[in-house]
Order: structure tokens, then sequence, then C-alpha cells
């Protein structure tokens, strides 16, 4: 378990963590530029750059207009020519709008040019739900999916505020376009975050709570959940091994075959919808590569296969649960 | 010109030959464009193309023997043959890339603005697009974004008058095109895209301009392809008689040619010079594309990741 040092016991929030890592950057590196609606005296929309614009200025953060596709392909021509631009969207939602810039242009310039061109430059996008309540079908999805199946991407989803910090600075660092998703019911979540220097490599998952029983794969919020599932599974006599990818693309497999060999049984969980999500993948390679170790099929938690619906009692009803975790996992581990 | 004219027509005919795959786009009758406006370019500025991308390369000073090995998708191409003629770009001399998807070079050009400004140097980028490319709104968005922040970037629009098949008056409501980027608060060109000396004049203007800090220019330059959309396109939306005439009366080359010849700036014995000197050059790019190697077929990974 990677963990922060013990002897700096600072903790801040998850969004704070991201600000950090953002500011060193842009003290480090003056071609690092933030780019995004309102980003700049405003603060951009969940608050992450409050402070920054009256530190850096226009030079490295820049407010755009309300033009997504726009601002991800200029990003890209910037990128292309010197710059290192971290973009935000308001909301992954509106990431939509950009697909075309992100993952037909940006995604391949690398191999279309055959190597002529790299395009360093970070995607940062607050998905998910189970925060700002009711905020509805536009504002509340989770689309990580979407960009993992793009060859020249990379998908990173820190669950922490250590792994916030580290994976933004590998992600601003990083010659390629990395999609960065921050899980907006996280922003306010505090953790021990070392001041000044540290990278997390992309590609290195987390063991976040040891166990023998079985495996628990989950990113975002859902690693919270888990946790929590984990804790509750304890009192009852089933250790989990909670194991969070941090990296969607690349996908750590190592980390992941190795607990699935150990424990014999997995459960893989995702806030978004249920088809098609990432979830899917880790399950199919689980069965490619750890048929013979494992002891029960593989389970699923996942969110619902509709729109993010308006009202309190629908809403609550097609997210995935602390209950549906630990029902899966005893599953597995009754599976007989 | 002759050098891109020569380069098309092989291309041409490496397509009849079946020796061309995929969609190849010529701008054979769009020459003046390319040309007049990179004449006032240094080969550290930045151009974006697009899927008729093969005359912008040339003009900025691209290797033909590269480029034309890229079409023919050879290791030795710009791109080692992962590009083809529609993705081909080639860096050295500026080009940030052809985006074949229809004005999506656009955006990218604005960050280039964006970084030339940030890098306080005095290079300019030119981002070319068709008519077509006016029925996407990322284009004026990304007029927008570089009329706002004062960005040295000149929008060519080639107006060839068909978006594949479709001729602009009847997709395209944008009339006027000085009066529409000056709502935009830049300034805007209609320039005579087979006169070359109008458009090496015009985009001399808008270089002056953006080098000088003082903004974007959209030059809207009315040319006409001669070609189909791509090499064996059926061309059902217009007659042969419309293009013949167009090939009579408003072919960019014999027009300057004529006119360099009456005026005395040229000799007809130079002149042959030239145009032997481009045959010479496209010759020799295909021979050395046809005898360069294709990419080593276990190598298809390489490069997804910088």
């Amino acid at each position: 378990m990677s963990m922060p040092d013990s002897q700096n016991p600072r903790k801040i929030s998850y969004m704070l963590a991201i600000r950090e890592a953002l500011q060193e950057e842009m003290r480090r590196d003056p071609t690092v530029v933030l780019f995004g609606e309102d980003v700049a005296r405003h603060g951009g929309g969940f608050g992450i750059s409050k402070t920054m614009w009256e530190e850096f200025g226009d030079r490295q953060v820049r407010n755009t207009p309300i033009s997504e596709n726009c601002i991800a392909g200029m990003a890209l021509g910037a990128a292309m020519t010197g710059c290192r631009p971290v973009v935000e969207f308001m909301f992954m939602d509106f990431a939509a709008l950009a697909i075309d810039q992100i993952c037909n242009e940006a995604a391949k310039i690398s191999y279309m040019y055959g190597g002529q061109a790299s395009a360093p430059l970070v995607y940062r996008c607050p998905q998910g739900g189970l925060s700002m309540k009711s905020a509805g079908a536009h504002h509340s999805q989770s689309l990580e999916a979407w960009f993992t199946h793009i060859p020249g991407l990379k998908v990173v989803f820190p669950s922490t505020p250590y792994d916030a910090k580290g994976l933004l600075k590998a992600a601003i660092r990083d010659p390629n376009p990395v999609v960065f998703i921050e899980h907006k019911a996280l922003y306010s979540l505090e953790g021990p975050v070392p001041e000044g220097e540290y990278v997390i490599p992309i590609g290195k998952a987390d063991v976040k709570m040891a166990g023998s029983r079985a495996t628990v794969v989950a990113s975002g919020y859902m690693v919270k959940l888990a946790l929590q599932a984990g804790e509750v599974l304890a009192k009852e006599g089933l250790d989990v091994e909670v194991i969070d990818p941090r990296s969607l693309k690349p996908l750590d497999e190592e980390c992941i075959f190795g607990s699935v060999r150990k424990t014999h049984r997995a459960v893989l969980v995702q806030e978004a919808c249920r088809t098609g999500g990432v979830a899917a993948e880790w399950g199919m390679r689980i069965e490619e590569e750890c048929f013979d170790w494992l002891d029960a099929p593989v389970e699923r938690v996942a969110g619902q296969d509709v729109p993010i619906p308006y009202a309190r009692s629908l809403e609550s009803r097609v997210w995935p649960t602390l209950d549906g975790i630990v029902q899966a996992v005893k599953k597995v581990c009754n599976f007989k | 010109m002759y050098e891109i004219r020569f380069f098309e027509e092989a291309a041409g005919k490496l397509y009849r030959r079946g020796l061309l795959k995929g969609g190849v786009h010529a701008c054979i009758g769009q020459e003046a464009v390319e040309v007049g406006i990179s004449a006032q370019l240094q080969t550290d500025d930045f151009i974006t193309s697009t899927h008729r991308g093969h005359g912008h390369h040339l003009a900025k000073g691209a290797d033909p023997r590269r480029l034309m090995a890229e079409l023919l998708g050879k290791e030795t191409g710009y791109c080692k043959g992962r590009g083809g003629s529609m993705h081909v770009a080639a860096f050295e001399v500026g080009s940030l890339g052809a985006f074949p998807i229809v004005g999506a070079g656009v955006p990218s050009a604005v960050g280039a603005g964006f970084s030339i400004r940030h890098q306080g140097t005095d290079k300019v980028v030119v981002t070319y697009f068709g008519d077509g490319a006016l029925g996407q709104g990322t284009v004026y968005e990304a007029m927008n974004l570089a009329s706002i922040w004062k960005l040295p970037v000149i929008f060519a629009c080639e107006n060839n008058h068909f978006a594949v098949s479709s001729p602009v008056e009847d997709m395209i409501a944008l009339k006027d095109a000085p009066a529409f980027a000056a709502s935009l608060g830049f300034c805007g060109v209609r320039v005579n895209g087979q006169d070359i000396l109008e458009v090496y004049r015009a985009a001399g203007e808008a270089v002056e301009r953006a080098r000088s800090g003082n903004g974007p220019t959209l030059l809207f330059l009315d040319t006409y392809r001669f070609e189909g959309h791509y090499f064996g396109e059926p061309e059902g939306y217009r007659n042969r008689e419309e293009v013949q005439q167009a090939r009579n009366e408003i072919d960019p080359i014999p027009l300057f040619r004529g006119r360099l010849l009456e005026s005395g700036a040229l000799t007809p014995e130079i002149a042959q010079e030239i145009e032997q000197a481009a045959r010479s050059a496209v010759a020799e790019a295909l021979a050395f594309a046809e005898s360069s190697p294709e990419p080593d077929p276990e190598e298809y990974g390489k490069y997804v990741y910088a």
C-alpha cells in the first residue's frame, strides 16, 4: 500500500490536492497552462483553480468561451507547439462536445504522424454523481469507458487526495494526452498529502485494503464504498482486498491478476451504467488470464442502464450501493 | 504550382493503376491559393491542412519524395506510412498536419497561435479549410476565440464551390466574408484564388497583420477543383462542360505563366526550365516512393504513445 510519509501528517482535501498539483507544476514549468470555462477569477465551476489566476495571470490561467470542442482542439494545437495545456471541462458530460478533438485528433497525433509530434496535454473531467444530488442526466454521468476505448489516450481516476496530486503531476508531465477524471463527490474528502514534490506513475494500481477472501476492484468514489463494504465484511469474518487501478488505461494487470490469483474471487465495481463499462473489460481480462485460479464466477456491481434521473427516490436506486457490494462479495465467497 | 500539379497528376495515375488506396483528394486547380499564401510564410510558420492537403504541404516546402512515399504507405514517408494522403503532416516545415475531419484542424491552429503569443515570437499560423467547413460549428468557435485573444491566425477558406457534391450556395448561408469577419472583430477579404498575385498580396497583408500583433484575418478564396472530390468520383453533380470551361479559363498556372511571359518577366526558355524541374522533382519523388520499403507489419503498435 503506498501511503504518504507518516512523519508528514498534513491533511488536505482532494480538491486542494488537485490545485496544489497544478500550482506546483505551473511554477516548475511555465509552459503549463490551464484553459477552461470560468477558471480565472471565478476559480472554475468547482473552485479548483481559485487564487491561481491571481498568481499566474492570463499567461498561464485562461478563461475560455463555452466552446468545448474548440478548447479541446486549441489545447492540442498548443501542445503540438510547445505548451503543456491542462483543459478543465466544467462537467465530464460536456466533454461529449469535444469527443472529436480528444479521440479523433489528440489521441492519434503521435501514431497518425509517425512519431513526428506528441500531444502532452491533460483533459480534466469532473464526473459522477452522489455529491450534487439531483444534478440529473447531463451533470452526473460516469463516462470513463468512452475514453479507455481509444488507443493513444491514457485515462486516470484518483480516489484519494494523495493519489490526485501525484497522478495529476504525472499526467501533466506525460508526453501523451491524458484524460484525468475527478470524482465530484470526492472533492471535499480529506486525506494525507505531502507538501512538495512527488509523482505517482501512471499505470500503477494501489491496494487500498489488503485481504485474502475476495478481490474487489473499484475506482473513483466506488473505492470509498468498497472500503466501507470491506469494513462491514470484516466484521463478518470476510477480509477482502480492495484494489484501485488508479489508471484505467493503461491498466495495471499485474496487480489485479496477482490479487485474484491469491483470493480466487473477484467483484468489480463501477459507478457508470453497466453496459460496456470498464468492469466488463476488467472481467474479461481476468477471465482470459486468471480462469484457472477462479473459484467463483466474477461478479459485477454497476450503475443501472438508464440516464441519471432527477428525483431522489429514483436517483438513489440507479447507483451502486454499499449493500450491493457486500452482497456481491458474499455471493462469490459462498459460491460452491 | 507546376510541382503541385504534376504531383497530383502522378498521384492520379497511381490511383488509376490501383496503387493508391484509401481516399485521395487532389487540389488540381487550387494551386494558386496554396502557393500564393506560402510565398508569404517562413519555414517555421505553421499551417494546418485538410484532406485535400498535398498542395498545402508542397507549397510549405515539404519534400515531395517523403510526401509521395506517405501516399504509397511507405516507411520513408513523413508519417512512416501510418497517416497516408489524408492524415499527413510535415513538422519539419511547420505543417501541424492534415485534419481530414472537416474543420477539425482549425482549433489546433488557434492553439498554435496561443503558443506563438505565449512564447513571444512573431510566427503566424495559416489554417486551411474548405467551404464545406463553414458548416462546422467548431470553425466559428475557433474564429471567435482567435478574435477575442487577438491571435496570429489566418483563416484560409478555400471556396472550391462544392462540399463533396453539394454546391456552396445550397449549404452555406455566409455570403459576405468581409462583413462576417468584421462582425467578429477582425479583417476579412474576398480573394480571387485563381490569381496568384492577388492571393500573394492579400496573404502578405494578413501575415503582416498577424506578425505585428493585430489579430486574425479571414481570407475567403474563390477557387475551383478540376478533379472530383476524390480520384475516381463519379461527379454526377456537375457537368463535364463546366469543368472543361474552368480548365480553359481559370487554370491558375497558364494564367500566371501567360502574364509573366507577356510582361517579359519570364522568357519561354526559363518557363520551360521551371516546368521541367518540377517534372523531374515529381519523377524523382515517384521513384523514391516506389522503391521504398513498406512498414514492418510487426511494428503496427509503434508510435501509439509518445
